[in-house]
């Protein structure tokens, strides 16, 4: 990735999360990965201030107390949140998970591979594009602090 | 790309529209590449196009008429439109610029490499990307 922030990941199966975690770690790729088992327990995660924020959010769709579609409606119309990017990885090819989480402004959405070598390859990709990608949390409170200073100068 | 849909490229400068075909051509990317420029027009396209919306948006910052910023605003707001996936593809650097965009869930920013090949080797990972993702329902 761009920078060296958490990758935060949404994911209730343990032996899955594994599965990222050594993937992650078989491409070298060195950003702490967070994992949470579901949308509320990301939730607290990322509204907890003395957490890091994550660079980007590794959302599994399917997970109980709240699934990934519930998470990203709280997450799209958090101000705070919002600018994060989401990406979906999941089992499901349903065409219904696809029309709700792009309305939802996911940044890409990911049909894990069942073959570990294809998983690879899929998260080599990912990890690509967002190394090519700007971030939106690189100097986020510099920028932050002059859109403020701006506006309030414009009065 | 993993739908044959268009990619919409708005872009206000003509040279950097026409590097972008270039390096799809080299890529062997074989969308059509529809190219607006400015928001103004792209929105018009997109209104009169929804039958077949573009797969992806390549969306730079600094255009007369309608900018880049409120482009997104306009699309993000309209039902139709907004699952598009958006990709600023900018010399912008600006913090401002990114904080900005991605407040609108942006689905990446790329900084054009001034180099071709670097262009070129950017244009392919976003390649890579669009087509080991999903699209919206409608891409299919």
């Amino acid at each position: 990735m761009r920078d060296s922030k958490p990758i935060l990941l949404l994911e209730d199966d343990t032996v899955d999360a594994m599965t990222v975690k050594r993937a992650l770690k078989d491409l070298n790729i060195t950003n702490p990965l967070v994992r949470t088992g579901n949308g509320e327990e990301g939730l607290a995660y990322l509204r907890d201030e003395n957490n890091a924020r994550p660079c980007v959010i590794l959302l599994d769709l399917n997970m109980p107390k709240m699934n990934g579609i519930e998470f990203l409606r709280v997450v799209k119309a958090d101000d705070k949140l919002k600018r994060i990017p989401a990406i979906v990885l999941t089992t499901s090819k349903d065409d219904q998970d696809r029309v709700q989480t792009f309305q939802l402004n996911v940044a890409g959405f990911i049909v894990k591979p069942v073959d570990y070598m294809k998983f690879v390859d899929a998260m080599k990709i990912v990890n690509l594009y967002w190394t090519l990608s700007e971030l939106p949390n690189s100097d986020q409170e510099t920028a932050n602090a002059k859109l403020e200073t701006d506006s309030a100068c414009r009065g | 790309m993993r739908s044959s849909k268009p990619i919409l490229l708005v872009e206000d400068d003509n040279i950097d529209a026409m590097t972008v075909r270039r390096a799809m051509k080299d890529l062997q990317v074989p969308n059509p590449l529809v190219h607006q420029i400015n928001g103004e027009e792209a929105l018009k396209y997109l209104r009169s196009n929804l039958d077949r919306l573009p797969c992806v948006i390549l969306l730079d910052l600094n255009m007369p008429k309608m900018n880049g910023v409120e482009f997104l605003k306009a699309v993000k707001s309209d039902a139709e439109l907004r699952q598009i996936p958006v990709v600023v593809l900018t010399t912008s650097k600006e913090d401002r610029d990114k904080v900005e965009t991605f407040q609108f869930s942006i689905a990446g920013y790329i900084v054009k490499p001034a180099d071709y090949s670097r262009f070129v080797e950017a244009m392919r990972t976003l390649d890579l990307y669009w087509s080991l993702s999903e699209l919206p329902a409608y891409c299919s």
